[in-house]
């Protein structure tokens, strides 16, 4: 350990047994690699769950103003039928004034690249530290900016669920999704 | 412990030395590991030792990560297992190593034990390092027990069943003490929850008395093939590097037979009935133990009556403990005691002997050759050890480890 | 040194063999008549599975067995592992509809998706039985590993039904066989409740395999092979490559392990 070259015998030549002792030495730590992998490998998510990984939502009950919470991977994900009013809102606020600038555009446009103001889609968990923030259900509280409101440290998103206020660093994450029809959205 | 031998180690590296000082865990590894004068003549029987610690370790890695998988339910466990084997990423390969590992780990031991055994290793001043190793023995059988059951297949819920019931021996308390260990009326869902938790902590106490084990052998050193002393250093080596390369050259022998099972018959040693799931209402037609148990199901299965079979079979373990008292001769190793050697051998044959009764129906004339060799079994530890001792007159022994290994390679 | 190793090794070999062979003797001496050995395709350490055979096998399951027998712990979407394309997967379970919950909680029937398991034939075990005469059909998603003899069984038993006028009269008074009964030759005990349930031109092969009694239940074991350990394939390959690096690392070792003793001998 601290001192093994002293120890051994002196008869054979030391550089081919340094050769042997390294090379040795190295296989094993190639093999003690390939057994930690399938250990830590087990903890992925299993080919179960993967293929659990997509939801279809009829969005045809969804009324304008409403909004749905659904369940995908384990975590809520909103969806708004937005009001021409909150749209215009959305659209109208300069980029300067956003922590985290992205256009209203670009988080309501599905895989296809198929653009639906009407239907905002995220992940309704706040970029803070995990909460998920109120304003999905008539009643709520939505914030100074008429979209959502974090009650644990008191984030406020907007219409399009860009972060404005508070400690929160990043707009509501927007899953890829993809309308398969008119009144279906596929997550993930 | 072990302040004889050697002058303290110096650390060249500023760090370790820190540590050191503070808390000797390097100058414990260089003085137990690395310098430890062991005998120069151990044969590969030595190995068996460091290869059952890998299997403890193999087993508690393996069983950690099965463990993030499996569900202790009854209406899922069976479920639960065979999703590892098909959804889980490599679950199949972590839960073959342990299903294969528990049989390999108990080769090993049943290795080491014999060769504690042959050459006498529990004789003074080793007594209590030999009862700490039964404890070991004890613990691992009652782990395998406990793990075989989660599975929940027909040899899991049966193997239970009839295992508990064996407490049902005991007179007045039996009946309560079968109900207090399902916690119902039958194995049920608290019997699987239970045996899951003591399945997951038992091996840690494994581990612990591992620990006093290892302490209670570096004590005295290890005993080798001619039961003799060490009397100076020229019959002993540095642990490092002549056993932990030879150590590390058994283990990769030993694994490359304990893969060959993993991956190319995983199934060999189980049982198909426990591929059914468990039904309360069916008792498969011949239900049997993992073979490691086989030689003590024998044992039990040979006493004609319900408490003396139990009996026969804890006692069977029971004298383990006491081996020790038991051995009157003055020489420890068989190499040098030429009638026990032979009584040591057949016993070999003897234990092998009721693991093939122990797989057979118990009708015919497995019953009368079961009752033989439990007879002898006992007889054995009971009659022959004691009386042998006495009467035996030994080989004359070498006069050191150093002679004995100039010898044989003069011959 | 070398040479009592040597000699020790072939002794441990030679018993780990004499004690294969009597494990394996003392096995086949108990039980009826166990069924014929016969080549799998998946047998021996680097076997594989036939995916032709698998698929014709799994035409056969659905057609045929999948009226009585569930498969549970089998998916849709494990069929792209015998080599179907995904879209393929979707158009066999295009008809199947599986009951489930809608988001008011009250149960509808939906399409089939590929991540939903195999349908089940009955909803529960007591339904299963209270179909078949009081004894629910085993599911087959493990049959082959929890049978003793594997496939050879499973292939026997489609294999070994014996028409009453064919069996001898003292067969039938042994067994105490019934006109009504299904005798079965590997079958424990002989009568088994399931009637014949295959034979010739029972199905059509799409590939235009002649779809005989023989070809059948052969393509169905291997199916069930397959659905009873979908990863050998992995398992076997994994194995070669583990054991190779094992004997190389081995040999090291005792490189190493010699070099140090070098001295001591």
């Amino acid at each position: 350990m601290a001192s093994s070259s002293t120890t051994a015998n002196g008869h054979s030549d030391p550089t081919r047994r340094d050769f042997l002792m390294v090379a040795t030495g190295a296989l094993g730590a190639v093999g003690a690699a390939a057994v930690a992998w399938p250990f830590i490998n087990n903890l992925n998510p299993a080919a179960d769950t993967l293929a659990l990984s997509t939801i279809e939502v009829n969005l045809q009950p969804i009324a304008v103003g409403q909004a749905v919470t659904v369940k995908w991977r384990g975590k809520p994900v909103f969806i708004r039928h937005r009001t021409e009013a909150e749209i215009k809102e959305a659209e109208a606020v300069p980029m300067s004034q956003l922590p985290d600038p992205e256009t209203d555009n670009k988080r309501v446009t599905d895989t296809a690249k198929k653009v639906r103001p009407e239907w905002l889609i995220m992940i309704g968990v706040c970029t803070h530290l995990g909460c998920v923030p109120l304003g999905n259900k008539a009643g709520d509280p939505k914030g100074e900016f008429g979209g959502w409101f974090c009650p644990c440290h008191g984030s406020s998103y907007d219409t399009s669920g860009r972060i404005r206020k508070g400690p929160a660093p990043k707009n509501l994450v927007v899953p890829d999704y993809l309308f398969t029809s008119d009144a279906l959205v596929r997550i993930g | 412990m072990a302040s004889s031998h050697g002058t303290p180690p110096v650390f060249n590296n500023k760090v370790v030395a820190w540590i050191d000082h503070r808390l000797p865990i390097f100058s414990y590894i260089e003085k137990e590991y690395h310098t430890f004068p062991t005998p120069r003549n151990f044969n590969y029987f030595w190995n068996f030792g460091a290869i059952a610690t890998v299997m403890l370790v193999l087993m508690i890695a393996t069983g950690i990560v099965l463990a993030t998988n499996y569900t202790p339910h009854v209406l899922m466990a069976f479920d639960s297992v065979e999703r590892i084997d098909r959804d889980v990423p490599q679950g199949w390969l972590i839960r073959d190593l342990h299903m294969n590992g528990a049989s390999f780990f108990f080769i090993a031991v049943y290795i080491h034990i014999f060769r504690g055994m042959y050459y006498g290793s529990y004789k003074a001043p080793r007594e209590l390092l030999w009862i700490l190793g039964v404890v070991i023995f004890l613990l691992m059988m009652a782990t395998a027990f406990m793990g075989y059951v989660l599975p929940w297949g027909q040899m899991s819920f049966w193997g239970a069943t009839v295992i508990t019931n064996l407490f049902s021996a005991i007179p007045i308390v039996g009946e309560s003490i079968v109900t207090w260990l399902w916690g119902g009326f039958a194995v049920d869902n608290p019997t699987l929850n239970r045996f899951f938790a003591l399945h997951y902590l038992l091996p840690f106490i494994i581990v612990g008395v591992v620990a006093l084990h290892v302490v209670a052998l570096h004590v005295h050193g290890s005993n080798n093939p001619t039961g003799i002393d060490p009397k100076g250093p020229q019959d002993t080596v540095p642990f490092h590097p002549y056993y932990t390369m030879k150590d590390g050259f058994g283990v990769m022998v030993f694994l490359i037979v304990y893969a060959g099972f993993v991956f190319f018959a995983p199934d060999y040693l189980g049982h198909p009935d426990n591929y059914i799931p468990a039904d309360p209402l069916v008792t498969p037609a011949h239900i049997v133990p993992e073979w490691y148990f086989l030689p003590f199901y024998a044992i039990l299965r040979a006493i004609p009556d319900k408490l003396g079979g139990v009996l026969a079979m804890f006692g069977a373990i029971a004298v383990l403990f006491i081996l020790p008292w038991l051995d009157t001769s003055r020489v420890r190793s068989c190499t040098f005691r030429p009638i026990y050697k032979w009584f040591m051998m057949f016993l070999v044959v003897d234990v092998i002997v009721l693991g093939i009764c122990g797989s057979k129906p118990p009708e015919g004339f497995w019953v009368p050759l079961s009752q033989l060799a439990t007879l002898y079994y006992f007889a054995h530890f009971l009659v022959v050890l004691p009386i042998l001792g006495k009467i035996e007159r030994p080989l004359p022994l070498p006069p050191s480890i150093a002679d004995s290994v100039l010898k044989k390679k003069a011959v | 040194m070398r040479k009592p190793f040597a000699r020790n090794l072939l002794v441990s070999g030679a018993i780990a063999l004499a004690s294969f062979t009597v494990g394996t003797v003392a096995i086949a001496a108990g039980g009826t008549e166990h069924p014929p050995h016969r080549h799998w395709h998946f047998q021996g350490p680097f076997g594989t599975f036939d995916r032709a055979a698998a698929q014709r096998g799994f035409q056969v399951y659905q057609e045929v067995c999948a009226a009585c027998h569930s498969l549970s712990l089998v998916a849709y979407r494990n069929l792209t592992e015998l080599g179907l394309t995904e879209n393929q997967v979707k158009g066999l379970i295009k008809d199947i509809t599986v009951t489930d919950l809608n988001d008011e909680g009250a149960p509808v029937d939906r399409p089939a998706r590929p991540s939903d398991r195999f349908k089940k034939p009955f909803p529960n075990q007591a339904a299963a039985a209270a179909a078949n005469n009081g004894k629910a059909p085993p599911d087959l998603s493990v049959i082959v590993k929890a049978r003793e003899y594997g496939p050879d069984y499973i292939y026997g038993i489609l294999t070994g039904y014996v028409p009453y006028d064919k069996l001898t009269p003292a067969q039938i008074k042994e067994f105490d066989v019934k006109k009504d009964d299904n005798f079965n030759k590997y079958f424990p005990g002989h009568k088994i409740a399931m009637a014949p349930p295959l034979s010739d031109d029972k199905v059509t092969y799409a590939d235009g395999t002649k779809a005989t009694l023989d070809q059948e239940a052969a393509d169905v074991t291997e199916f069930l092979a397959w659905a009873s350990e979908p990863h050998m394939e992995d398992r076997k390959r994994t194995g070669v490559r583990v054991i190779l690096f094992l004997i190389a690392l081995a040999g090291m070792m005792y490189a190493v392990k010699r070099m140090v003793w070098a001295d001591k001998h």
